[in-house]
């Protein structure tokens, strides 16, 4: 590979001070260490030798644990399009459905949003980003596959400058960007991502209703949506509302695995488990704040269904689990160190309080289905917070032991 | 018998190149160099020797103009060959011709018994003039102890866990009479309890069997686990305003050795480790010999990098013709990691096995084989971000420390949370493997001295 590195430094003259493309000198760096890890040396003092891990291997880990979901959720698309109009499927044509349209999504995403950090890089002359590595997949897994390629590209490049690049850049911001690409959808154009907009037509866009071909009885909504709107028993409801056209879609072992309409990656929490589990073992995720959201959800409906007083709050409690985005949430979204709590007490308060809110805001709030999104967001207002207390527990241990 | 204190943080970097228990016959050093730079928080060293002088072992060659009173001898006989400065005439080191066979500056002798009977007085300004007293590291800030302030104790790490560390049981072994005699000096001069920190690991060996009036505390664990830093936090930790005295055991036996036989010995055991060492054993020297004699047709390969110190704390050394520092007990010798890897085979994307991380992104299942020991290179192993906080660093410093939030408030300059987070309990071996561990590739070390600079200068 020598060559190829050659290659890069022949070039390097012409992006120096002084050189025909000096502007794009960050151009050039990203992508010269994109190929080549740079030939830096630790410096004199201090630790001479160092871990083999930087930031985008840490990046490329938390993208790697997201493919599970990436491909379940393409293979979702196609079944849940093939079941909606009835037609004879099997596994290769659902998988190249799933794909045809998601990959779309997925390239605008990335580039959209590479644009913008290539843009603030050469700006504000710091180094290309390799944060975006991550939210660029995960922008695309929180949508509907239907979603208008446009809208995407739009809420990736506000995210990321009110996100991101208005705090400082990677590392320095405070609301998860991929979720704040969500949000802004999701306030900004509410009629492309909630609702009845999860399975896509043949030509990729939202089904609209008494569409020629589509089975008898169907209906797109979730199982978010149907229990929000129950009056009967819960668990007859969801039984009701597709016992026409794909009986038991909504029973629990297939929430489980994610055999149901709903955004590209979050359907599947087999699938966010896996990448939990990857996440965990390679010590790239925090454990304590998964484990503290599904925590958090579990209890607080437990106490609903103590307290139940419509059908929604009798909700078995592991149904929460597995319904909507709960478990992606939890794995990719809370996970996030940077927008997270940084103590480790403070992780188990952060994740408590997701599970918590995001339980109250499905169960309370008429006009949000799906509570997790706007959970992580606030929490992730809070988390400076929380430190703060565990911090200050930190400073007032230290002093009290002086005056013992 | 004391009780053990588990320690579940921490990280032992395992690499290849550990010392076996033999000694070389190398030759002793030619040169050896005396360098202020080794003594953190150096004012301003005063030079008392001129170029062409001959000096014993034991003479002054410079003070502290901010300690005044504290002499840095020269650990061996012979003449001074140069007093090299840098810009500003700043003195970067002293260097001295090694004499056939030592000359020692005479010190008063005694025996072991009559040691009980002697007085502060007497026993001080013996320490002061003849260099021991150099051996006393005060915290916080890690600088060289005010004789005349007193601590609240003294602290003495009994083992070394850092990457390739000497084994204290082979350095010190037939030291045990120096070793006592150090201990009841130290206990003349102040009084204070004086604290012992074993590896629970491993038997006690016979040089650090219980003292009377020594109080004995049993560590297991990682690295740091035989970081005094971590010793003292677990028994006696650092209040505001308190100080603590640590020694390593070489400089306890130093100090025994001067009043047993009336002679500032600086001849010591080094470690001569690492990847890159023909034979990774233990060789004689001195205090600042040159390691020329050490590295000689005893080197695998030629882009290397000579350290004085472990590789996590070490300082790099010019070239193999360079002085170790003076507190140094080993050398190591990795390679130089100056060259490109390209992403897919080497670098980021790649998937390979054989690289150390405490992430397990790389080498998923290096849990199987824990065992494994690694050549380590110097590369960076990727470009300096500003701190994402990964949650790595509270798993490696087994304290109750907050170590992003001690960094980022000495990045903030705020000295009001700097102490209140701990900052003068910690010096930059503590952290060391913050900075190992970061993925971020910030220099932890040099910030937290950063800070430790603003505390003392107020």
């Amino acid at each position: 590979m020598h060559f190829l590195h050659d290659l890069f430094e022949k070039q390097r003259p012409a992006f120096q001070k002084g050189g025909k493309f000096e502007n794009f000198y960050y151009l050039f760096e990203a992508a010269e260490t994109f190929a080549f890890t740079p030939p830096t040396t630790t410096p004199s003092k201090g630790a001479q030798v160092r871990d083999a891990v930087d930031l985008k291997r840490l990046m490329m880990t938390v993208v790697v644990a997201m493919i599970p979901c990436l491909l379940f959720g393409m293979w979702n698309a196609g079944y849940q399009h093939y079941t909606a109009f009835g037609k004879p499927h099997d596994f290769v044509g659902e998988f190249w459905f799933g794909l045809k349209y998601s990959l779309p999504i997925i390239l605008v995403t990335y580039t959209a949003g590479g644009i913008v950090e290539v843009g603030f890089a050469l700006v504000r002359k710091h180094a290309i980003s390799p944060g975006f590595l991550v939210t660029g997949m995960l922008i695309p897994l929180v949508c509907p596959i239907t979603i208008p390629l446009w809208q995407i590209a739009l809420a990736t490049i506000m995210a990321i400058v009110i996100a991101k690049e208005a705090f400082g850049g990677v590392g320095m911001n405070i609301l998860n960007v991929a979720l704040t690409a969500r949000a802004i959808l999701y306030f900004g154009y509410p009629l492309q991502i909630s609702g009845e907009v999860w399975t896509a037509d043949a030509s990729g866009n939202i089904i609209t209703a008494g569409m020629e071909g589509l089975v008898n009885g169907y209906s797109g909504a979730t199982a978010l949506a149907i229990v929000a709107q129950a009056k009967t028993p819960v668990l007859e409801a969801l039984n009701a509302a597709t016992s026409s056209w794909s009986p038991n879609m909504y029973s629990f072992e297939n929430l489980f695995l994610g055999t149901v309409p709903g955004s590209l990656g979050e359907t599947s929490t087999l699938m966010c488990l896996i990448g939990a589990l990857i996440l965990i073992v390679t010590g790239v995720g925090s454990w304590r704040i998964i484990a503290s959201v599904f925590l958090g959800t579990f209890l607080t409906a437990l106490l609903l269904n103590v307290l139940a007083v419509n059908e929604y709050m009798k909700l078995p409690a592991y149904y929460h689990l597995v319904m909507g985005g709960l478990a992606f949430g939890a794995v990719f979204m809370a996970s996030d160190p940077v927008s997270a709590a940084h103590t480790e007490m403070g992780k188990w308060i952060y994740g408590l309080m997701i599970g918590f809110l995001t339980v109250i805001i499905r169960v309370f709030n008429p006009a949000y289905p799906e509570g997790i999104m706007l959970a992580i967001l606030l929490m992730n207002v809070m988390a400076p917070l929380i430190d703060y207390y565990v911090v200050q527990a930190n400073k007032n241990r230290r002093l009290k032991r002086a005056t013992v | 018998m004391s009780e053990v204190k588990k320690l579940s943080k921490g990280f032992d970097i395992n690499l290849a190149g550990k010392a076996q228990s033999t000694l070389a016959k190398t030759a002793l050093p030619e040169t050896c160099m005396i360098k202020p730079d080794d003594f953190v928080g150096m004012y301003r060293p005063k030079v008392f020797v001129k170029e062409g002088e001959t000096v014993k072992a034991g003479t002054p060659l410079f003070q502290d103009k901010g300690l005044e009173g504290v002499m840095y001898c020269s650990p061996v006989s012979g003449e001074v060959v140069e007093v090299k400065r840098g810009e500003q005439r700043k003195l970067l080191g002293i260097k001295v011709l090694v004499d056939k066979t030592i000359d020692y500056v005479p010190f008063p002798k005694h025996t072991l018994s009559e040691l009980s009977n002697l007085k502060k007085e007497e026993v001080l300004p013996t320490m002061l003039e003849s260099g021991v007293w150099v051996q006393i590291i005060q915290r916080p800030y890690g600088i060289v102890a005010d004789p005349n302030t007193s601590p609240k104790a003294i602290f003495i790490s009994a083992f070394d866990t850092s990457p390739l560390a000497p084994d204290y049981e082979y350095l010190f072994k037939g030291q045990e009479i120096n070793f006592q005699a150090g201990l009841e000096i130290l206990s003349k001069i102040v009084k204070c309890p004086i604290h012992l920190g074993l590896n629970a690991k491993s038997e006690v060996s016979k040089i650090f069997t219980p003292y009377k009036n020594i109080k004995t505390h049993k560590f297991a664990g990682t690295h740091p686990a035989g970081n005094v830093g971590v010793h003292i936090h677990h028994v006696s930790p650092i209040n505001n305003g308190e100080l603590v005295w640590t020694l390593n055991p070489y400089g306890v036996i130093q100090i025994g050795k001067l009043f047993l036989e009336g002679k500032y010995d600086a001849s010591r055991t080094v470690a001569v480790v690492g990847s890159e060492v023909q034979k990774p054993e233990y060789h004689q020297t001195f205090i600042g010999g040159c390691i020329d004699k050490l590295v000689a047709n005893n080197l695998k390969s030629q882009n290397v990098r000579f350290v004085s110190g472990n590789v996590l704390t070490g300082t790099k050394l010019a070239d193999g013709k360079d002085y170790l520092g003076f507190y140094d007990q080993q050398l190591s010798v990795v390679p130089e990691g100056n060259k490109p890897r390209f992403f897919l085979t080497e670098g980021w994307l790649a998937p390979v096995a054989n690289r150390l991380s405490f992430h397990k992104a790389l080498g998923l299942f290096s849990f199987l084989n824990p065992q494994k020991e690694y050549t380590l290179d110097t590369s960076l192993n990727g470009e300096e971000w500003a701190f994402v906080t990964t949650g790595t660093f509270e798993k490696v410093v087994p304290m109750d420390i907050l170590p992003i939030q001690l960094l980022k408030a000495i990045l903030a300059n705020d000295y009001e949370n700097m102490e209140a987070l701990g900052i003068f309990e910690v010096i930059e071996e503590d952290l060391a493997l913050c900075e190992f561990v970061d993925v971020s590739k910030q220099p932890v070390q040099a910030i937290l001295r950063e800070g430790l600079n603003m505390m003392r200068e107020g």
